[in-house]
């Protein structure tokens, strides 16, 4: 079946890390039978309307030089009763299907959004809150020293069932990895959970599948599943703060940061800066891409992105920052050394 | 009736300019107005003549909601609440200590003053410091009419929606 849809859309292939077609872990996968059953169906209803609409083009019917029918004229009491009897099987049938849909519909969504549903002492949870346009990905624990907060980038463990608790600052955006899960609404002032697991490690991409905005479109992320163990590195070093800068030009690096306006939106564990309406760059260095999935994270994207964010995001919350150009390359090399 | 549909077209162009965005704004480096914050109305060498400082974005309904998010984000309500005051002042009143108009605002928000004011200049970008004025501005009724929302953009409970609770009060 799944090969079939494959051969239906090509598409799915060229866009392997971020495909419903391709399911990388068992709630994916429910999502993904769900649609191969609902396709099947639909597709076989499709058919046989064609089919029927077709036959009733070759049935005996009245020529075109014969008289119309009376006004008056009423079908005898048998073909009256054969009509009634056809129409009302055929909306039962409708009804019957369409509610059949329903149940498996929701029971599907149930159940790969139920918090109870898995084992939850086995499960980690993730706490998602989709903003204007990025996404704060927090690692909740009891401990308050064990808490890791990062953005745009959510690390998981392979195997391992993820509860994903998702709400939103501003207005409602839709979390969406397609190869691990199905589509989650997060609204504001509202907690919503949905279930993910990756079976395997690999790289995927969501985005946000709710219209949020002007940067809609530029609101990614990544997940990354990892071996447990190499998770749990990650994990650990997410945990140190920032190490403070070695050589003169990255000090000077951080002294830019910490003057100017970056220290008020953003944070960087280990020094003053704890601005918490931006994303934290404790450990920016680390990170794939810049501006919520938009581009690659290298100094010269990162330049672009400092010196003139609304070229690259039009709208975005980005402050367009006046950083002298002796200044910038400090910064950068302070900003990607965050490793 | 020619003339009264040209008119009409003519005022329709004009509501365009509270919806007018600065999408690209310059980031110039703080200026800080001296005179607009003057102590004392004695100047040697005669009196100077005033320069006049106007907001750029006097009237832009755009610069009072983005205003309206800065002053949370940058938590001037922790001192100032929503304008009602709480460490700080109020910004809702008709007298101002050091000035209400747009070149003053500018003024004690960059330079900030004596007794917790805190100085914004260097931290805030300057376009966002117009932004906040144009807002506190708006709160005091003093921006246009057409451009002053009437509601909030965030979102809102309705106190009418709260359910009551079992014991009969609503939380």
């Amino acid at each position: 079946m799944k090969r079939g849809v494959l051969l239906l859309l090509p598409v799915g292939v060229a866009f392997a890390q971020q495909s419903a077609l391709d399911p990388a872990g068992p709630y994916a996968h429910r999502i993904e039978l769900l649609g191969a059953f609902f396709l099947g169906l639909l597709g076989l209803i499709f058919l046989v309307v064609i089919i029927l609409a077709l036959l009733s083009l070759t049935r005996r019917h009245r020529g075109i030089d014969q008289e119309p029918l009376e006004q008056n004229h009423r079908p005898s009491e048998s073909t009256e009763r054969r009509l009634t009897r056809t129409v009302g099987i055929a909306a039962a049938v409708t009804v019957l299907i369409l509610l059949g849909l329903v149940v498996i519909s929701v029971s599907a969504g149930k159940a790969t959004s139920t918090p109870g549903n898995p084992d939850p002492a086995n499960a980690l949870v993730i706490e998602i809150t989709g903003t204007q346009w990025w996404w704060q990905v927090r690692y909740p624990n009891e401990d308050a020293s064990r808490i890791v907060v990062d953005a745009n980038e959510l690390h998981i463990p392979v195997g391992r069932p993820v509860l994903i608790r998702g709400t939103s600052n501003d207005v409602i955006h839709s979390f969406w990895v397609p190869n691990l899960q199905g589509k989650r609404d997060l609204i504001p002032s509202h907690v919503t959970t949905d279930w993910m697991q990756a079976d395997h490690a690999g790289r995927f991409r969501g985005q946000c599948a709710e219209f949020c905005g002007l940067q809609h479109a530029h609101m990614a992320l990544w997940v990354i599943a990892e071996p447990p163990d190499k998770f749990e590195t990650w994990r650990a070093h997410q945990l140190q703060p920032a190490s403070a800068p070695a050589d003169p030009v990255r000090q000077r690096g951080q002294q830019v940061f910490l003057d100017g306006a970056c220290a008020l939106c953003h944070a960087i564990q280990g020094t003053a800066a704890a601005g918490q309406v931006g994303p934290d760059l404790t450990h920016f260095g680390r990170r794939s891409t810049i501006a919520a999935g938009t581009l690659p994270n290298n100094k010269g994207n990162l330049a672009g992105w400092i010196a003139d964010p609304q070229n690259i995001k039009p709208g975005t919350r980005m402050a367009t920052v006046p950083v002298k150009a002796e200044e910038m390359q400090p910064l950068l090399e302070y900003l990607e050394g965050l490793q | 009736m020619r003339i009264l549909a040209t008119g009409c077209c003519l005022l329709a162009l004009s509501a365009c300019q509270r919806e007018r965005r600065d999408m690209r704004p310059s980031p110039t480096s703080v200026a800080v107005f001296a005179d607009a914050s003057r102590q004392s109305d004695l100047q040697p060498g005669g009196p100077q003549t005033q320069p006049h400082v106007a907001n750029p974005y006097e009237g832009s309904a755009y610069a009072i909601a983005e205003g309206k998010r800065l002053f949370g984000w940058y938590n001037c309500s922790g001192c100032h609440a929503n304008g009602g005051g709480g460490i700080g002042p109020p910004l809702i009143k008709g007298q101002w200590i050091y000035g209400g108009e747009p070149a003053n605002l500018f003024d004690t928000i960059v330079k900030g003053r004596p007794n917790g004011m805190p100085s914004w200049g260097g931290r805030i970008p300057e376009y966002q410091v117009w932004q906040l004025v144009t807002f506190i501005r708006s709160l005091n009724n003093e921006e246009p009419k057409s451009a002053t929302p009437v509601r909030s953009d965030s979102i809102e409970q309705d106190p009418g929606t709260l359910l009551p609770k079992p014991g009969g009060t609503t939380k």
